[in-house]
């Protein structure tokens, strides 16, 4: 994956702006919404699992976007030149993309950031996704089940209508865990329950999660006690270049006890879960 | 192809777009050839160690962003060893940029980065000066001249003074800055904003204010540039905003003989060789056998308000 090359960490051959042509986009429900891009360039081949790309969100209303989008890819293929997105509209930026019409056309920049380290020997993992961020993590999926691995899923939605769990499994066989916030169910300490007695009945490689601050700091606590289980997160910062240049989306870690910020667009977005270092209150 | 080649006093570069400090880093090297650039400006380096300012660190404003990164550093030695030597080797002249709180560290800095792999050194003396309140040394006349002066005694180095827009007697800052001894005349640098999420009723940067980089300041940039080339002889580079070869040449036309390019390739990494490549068009088209030619051309009627008494006059 991540190679040293350049006096810098390399996560592509090769970065760039692609023109793209909108071929499907549509509502999922009523929060999120699913977007298909045909590009030129053989993007399906050069995107890994956990990677993003900059989105040219359309000039639209009194306040067309300024700055590019980061948004972590849903899905490739099976066209060379094909690539999906799963989002929430909840900004300047998504509420113009949601208007972009299919057959519009709209720029994006990438592929950026790191990638899951799923390894070839691995068995079972445990995939804990909320929200929006079953996106970054249904590519994961799709790799893990091509592989041949078991996957334990377990699934947090504000409400049933919100859950998507056909989008995220997208045909690979898990054994789905769901929790809402409607019934509770959801709570930090109902699921840190559930999730203890998952790692309890069956080893897990590998626990995997995005999309839930609460979530993450529940998983570095209960990984103390599973030291074999590797852990990662795919994480979101704020950002505006996207590529390791501009140094605003850095987030604490420590590192074998050595505590350093690091980029999230080029270190991370993935990072092991026991490097993160608990922030509150720092965008 | 046009000649696109330009001089910053002793300094030949082959065309003149060059990366806007901190806006610029080896990363690019993904998205550009680094070898068609006219020269690599590296990220601010400061003596001191220092962790940056709070996220969120960037905001989105109409036409622009703010910034309060902080100029995050690992000291001086750590970037001769580690930040510095991937730039070297792109057949590219490599410009270190440096940041310090007062003008002894300034002048300790700019000696101990002038080595031979390095073109030219840019004093970013738009940075706080911890010996007047955090004031910006380029913000008064004097302070800039102490601290280039500063500079200048310590290097052979060509130096480039690199002014802010916060300033309000720019030309009299441009001057001292050239008395003191800069090669060559950096304008500008981001101008200070402040954005607030009204829903939250928090500021939108964790520093409370930044600065404002983009199309958003351009004219402000433009202007700054013009005046810049009026008060001095040394060469003015032109910084705010540009983001096309259209800009560029306007730059040009205003009096900057190089220009550097900031916010706009986080919007497209590849931005700069799409200038570059604008630049030799814009010859093709207009007939501009050598850009540099077009430095201060820009075509102003300097009898127009003569004439305009003289044809008011005639009005009722």
């Amino acid at each position: 994956m991540v190679e040293s090359h350049c006096g810098f960490q390399r996560n592509a051959t090769h970065v760039a702006s692609h023109r793209c042509t909108v071929t499907e986009h549509r509502a999922v429900n009523e929060r999120y919404r699913y977007l298909r891009l045909a590009a030129a360039a053989d993007l399906a081949n050069a995107t890994r699992p956990g990677q993003f790309y900059q989105l040219h969100c359309p000039p639209t209303g009194a306040t067309p976007p300024f700055l590019l989008r980061p948004m972590s890819v849903y899905g490739t293929g099976p066209e060379p030149g094909t690539i999906e997105f799963l989002y929430n509209v909840t900004g300047v930026g998504t509420r113009a993309l949601a208007g972009l019409p299919v057959g519009g056309q709209m720029d994006i920049v990438g592929p950026l950031g790191n990638t899951f380290g799923l390894r070839p020997s691995d068995r079972r993992i445990l995939v804990v996704a909320r929200g929006v961020g079953l996106a970054t993590m249904a590519p994961l999926l799709r790799q893990a089940a091509a592989g041949g691995m078991a996957i334990t899923a377990v699934m947090s939605a504000r409400s049933p209508a919100d859950l998507m769990r056909d989008e995220f499994l997208r045909g690979a066989v898990a054994d789905v865990h769901v929790v809402h916030d409607s019934d509770g169910s959801s709570r930090v300490e109902a699921v840190e329950r559930l999730l203890r007695r998952l790692l309890a009945e069956r080893h897990h490689d590998a626990v995997y999660t995005c999309g839930s601050h609460r979530l993450l700091m529940a998983l570095q606590t209960i990984l103390a006690d599973h030291p074999e289980t590797r852990g990662e997160v795919a994480m979101e910062q704020r950002m505006a270049c996207g590529m390791g240049v501009c140094l605003s989306c850095v987030r604490l870690f420590d590192i074998a006890g050595d505590r350093q910020f690091l980029r999230v667009c080029r270190e991370g977005p993935v990072f092991p879960i026991r490097e993160v270092v608990g922030e509150v209150e720092f965008g | 192809m046009a000649d696109l080649s330009v001089r910053l006093g002793a300094l030949a570069l082959r065309n003149p777009v060059m990366p806007a400090s901190g806006c610029f880093a080896i990363e690019y090297a993904e998205a550009l050839d680094l070898g068609r650039l006219g020269a690599l400006v590296v990220k601010s380096v400061s003596p001191q160690s220092r962790v940056g300012n709070p996220t969120p660190r960037v905001a989105e404003t109409h036409g622009g962003m703010l910034n309060s990164i902080g100029i995050p550093s690992k000291g001086l030695s750590y970037y001769r060893e580690r930040v510095l030597p991937p730039y070297v080797g792109f057949g590219t002249p490599v410009v270190v940029s440096i940041s310090a709180d007062t003008a002894d560290d300034f002048a300790e800095a700019v000696a101990e980065l002038s080595l031979p792999e390095v073109a030219a050194i840019e004093a970013n003396i738009s940075c706080p000066n911890l010996e007047a309140d955090g004031m910006a040394f380029a913000m008064t006349a004097e302070t800039t001249y102490r601290v280039v002066q500063a500079i200048r005694r310590r290097t052979a180095h060509p130096v480039w003074a690199k002014l802010t827009p916060n300033a309000s007697q720019i030309a009299a800052v441009a001057r001292a800055a050239e008395e003191a001894g800069a090669d060559a005349l950096v304008m500008g640098n981001t101008v200070l904003g402040m954005a607030i999420d009204i829903r939250s009723r928090k500021p939108k940067l964790g520093n409370v204010m930044g600065g404002l980089s983009g199309p958003a300041i351009k004219p402000i940039a433009l202007r700054m540039v013009h005046q810049c080339y009026r008060a001095v002889r040394i060469p003015v580079i032109g910084c705010g905003g540009i983001a096309s070869a259209d800009d560029a040449i306007e730059f040009m036309l205003a009096g900057a003989a190089a220009v550097q390019v900031g916010t706009a390739s986080f919007i497209d990494p590849g931005a700069m060789q799409k200038v570059i490549d604008g630049l030799d068009a814009y010859c093709t088209e207009q007939g501009v056998a050598r850009l540099r030619e077009l430095t201060g051309q820009v075509d102003i009627d300097h009898q127009l308000s003569d004439r305009w008494m003289r044809f008011a006059q005639l009005s009722g």
